[in-house]
């Protein structure tokens, strides 16, 4: 485009300030956590790995991690059955109540978390107490698998959409039966779509706090929840500051797996 | 490649397969109950665990909570939305909270508008990947954090207020503050469809529009302007939808403001009156409802 000179540097500007508003609240989180003063006090008197060994040693943070994590990987391997069924369904077959059902993976996502927290507590409420099933892990877990369905949903679906009928209706014709047709065409077709709508759904649960607050059970502590819940404390500042600093390193390692993954830049569509 | 492997099971293997074949066969020639089998399991769990959740919740707006015994009165009445109608309070909290979503939704315009339209048009083919990985990468370091990093910018003494010329200086915790976090938590959602409504815009027509005398600004009209506007309207979705029930990132930064999310959670939390929450929690989702209602013929939707 013919842009005049001084046009392209003030669009130039504005991309490298609108960098820096995104970028500089986060690595004032990662210098803080060097930062000796307790109340971080601006700027660091004094520096100290002090705090990075004493997140290390933190109980209570590596139990919530490590519920985080199986939270994380409950929800995705739910959410990849759920959403590629739905995919399938809505890819392959013309059906009364299509746009709804598309409408309806959505919907979890779309309303407010707060909104699908308290319908979803109220349901547990409601039909699980009188089994005696208490709200715990798995609680959590539904929950999330809920909103991530649409993520692995989008994915699979658009994979689907790109590839066509044609490999299996080949793959039909040389003979091959549904499960034949599936584990040698299919699959590896959608492969690399399963593994982003995957890590994303990951992602998306691994985050996810307003859901989380009223579906955990008590003493089920996630990260995020976790986090909250000391974030007032003042003289475990200086540790939350550091997993903070740790989630905001860690976010290299998805971007770099969607980036090895996929063709397109995000590795995926939310 | 994949011959080889097909080839595979016509041995041995054809025999052992033969109740597996026959089924696949019966399921090929039956095409309903394949479709029955795909969507029996995710509709009952969005329809019975979800859809089942939010009837109930909805229908229990219409309950009370017994003032004096704290049990859920079970008779259909609309003293919850009259509650929220008349009084001052609710009325200022819902305009409130509608005021800062649509702050928040037009600040990140202003501020996505320039970076998607210098990613997609300016920058060099070759850096537009990295810009948008670098745009990506937030949207992945947890959403507490970056609330969390705000608050420790915007501390007593933190580096804002050192900024601004020592501690107490600076703007610290309150609605503007919150304005700025959700500004900032939710921009990448406004940036990125902007940059790929911007990116399928073909240089051509902007080309063509300066050939025929068009200056920047009337090319903007009448040639970026029409693209644009469905883009922005999908962000804005997301920038709204996030902001209005939002109740963490004002807790965390929002001094003492309440947003219609923090009236929910007290309502659930230690006022214990679930009905009054679920008529509270209607006035997002009707908002929304009304919006995407307001938004379906832009075909900001396929934008998504």
């Amino acid at each position: 485009m013919t842009l005049s000179r001084s046009a392209r540097w003030l669009l130039r500007g504005a991309m490298a300030l609108g960098l820096a508003f995104i970028y500089l609240p986060l690595s004032i989180v990662l210098v803080n956590s060097f930062n000796a003063d307790r109340t971080f006090a601006w700027p660091p008197p004094r520096w100290t790995t002090e705090w990075w060994a004493r997140a290390w040693e933190n109980a209570g943070a590596r139990e919530a991690l490590w519920t985080s994590v199986q939270a994380g990987l409950g929800a995705t391997a739910i959410a990849l059955l759920l959403g590629s069924l739905v995919a399938f369904a809505v890819q392959r077959y013309r059906f009364f109540g299509r746009e709804t059902v598309s409408l309806l993976v959505v919907l979890p996502i779309a309303l407010p978390g707060i909104v699908t927290g308290i319908a979803l507590d109220t349901a547990f409420r409601s039909v699980l107490a009188p089994f005696g099933i208490d709200k715990g892990l798995f609680s959590v877990i539904v929950g999330h698998a809920t909103f991530c369905v649409v993520v692995v949903y989008n994915n699979v679906l658009a994979r689907l959409r790109r590839s066509g009928g044609n490999l299996q209706e080949a793959s039909a014709d040389l003979g091959a039966d549904g499960w034949q047709t599936f584990r040698y065409v299919t699959f590896p077709v959608l492969r690399s779509a399963l593994l982003a709508g995957g890590l994303l759904a990951f992602g998306l649960s691994f985050d996810e706090i307003i859901v989380t607050t009223f579906t955990a059970g008590p003493g089920v502590q996630t990260l995020p929840i976790w986090i909250f819940s000391n974030l007032f404390r003042p003289n475990q500042a200086p540790v939350i500051n550091v997993v903070a600093a740790v989630l905001i390193v860690a976010s290299v390692v998805p971007i770099y797996l969607a980036q090895r993954l996929s063709d397109t830049a995000g590795g995926g569509r939310l | 490649m994949a011959t080889s492997t097909l080839d595979r099971p016509a041995g041995g293997a054809t025999a052992a397969r033969g109740p597996v074949r026959r089924l696949s066969a019966w399921l090929h020639r039956h095409a309903g109950v394949r479709l029955a089998a795909l969507l029996a399991a995710p509709l009952f769990w969005l329809v019975v665990a979800y859809l089942g959740a939010l009837a109930v919740l909805f229908v229990s707006a219409l309950w009370t909570v017994n003032g004096f015994t704290g049990e859920v009165v079970r008779q259909p009445t609309l003293d919850n939305f009259r509650t929220i109608v008349t009084d001052e309070v609710y009325r200022t909290v819902a305009l409130r909270s509608v005021g800062v979503a649509a702050a928040v939704t037009v600040i990140d315009t202003l501020i996505a508008l320039p970076m998607a339209f210098y990613m997609a048009k300016v920058a060099k083919p070759r850096h537009r990947r990295w810009l948008v990985v670098a745009i990506l990468t937030p949207l992945w370091a947890s959403y507490l954090v970056k609330a969390y990093a705000w608050r420790v910018l915007l501390a007593n003494g933190g580096p804002v207020d050192w900024l601004f010329g020592g501690p107490g200086s600076g703007p610290g915790y309150g609605l503007g503050a919150t304005v700025l976090v959700l500004a900032y938590l939710w921009l990448p959602y406004m940036i990125l469809p902007i940059y790929a409504g911007l990116e399928r815009l073909p240089d051509s027509l902007l080309e063509a529009s300066a050939d025929l005398g068009a200056r920047a600004g009337r090319t903007f009209r009448a040639v970026v302007l029409p693209v644009v506007v469905p883009s922005v309207i999908a962000g804005s979705i997301f920038t709204f939808s996030l902001s209005l029930g939002d109740y963490i990132t004002v807790q965390i930064v929002g001094g003492k403001t309440q947003l219609i999310g923090n009236l929910v959670y007290v309502n659930i939390g230690a006022a214990n009156n679930l009905p009054f929450a679920a008529a509270l929690a209607t006035i997002p989702v009707l908002i929304m409802v009304g919006y995407l209602v307001a938004v379906r013929r832009s075909g900001a939707l396929e934008e998504l």
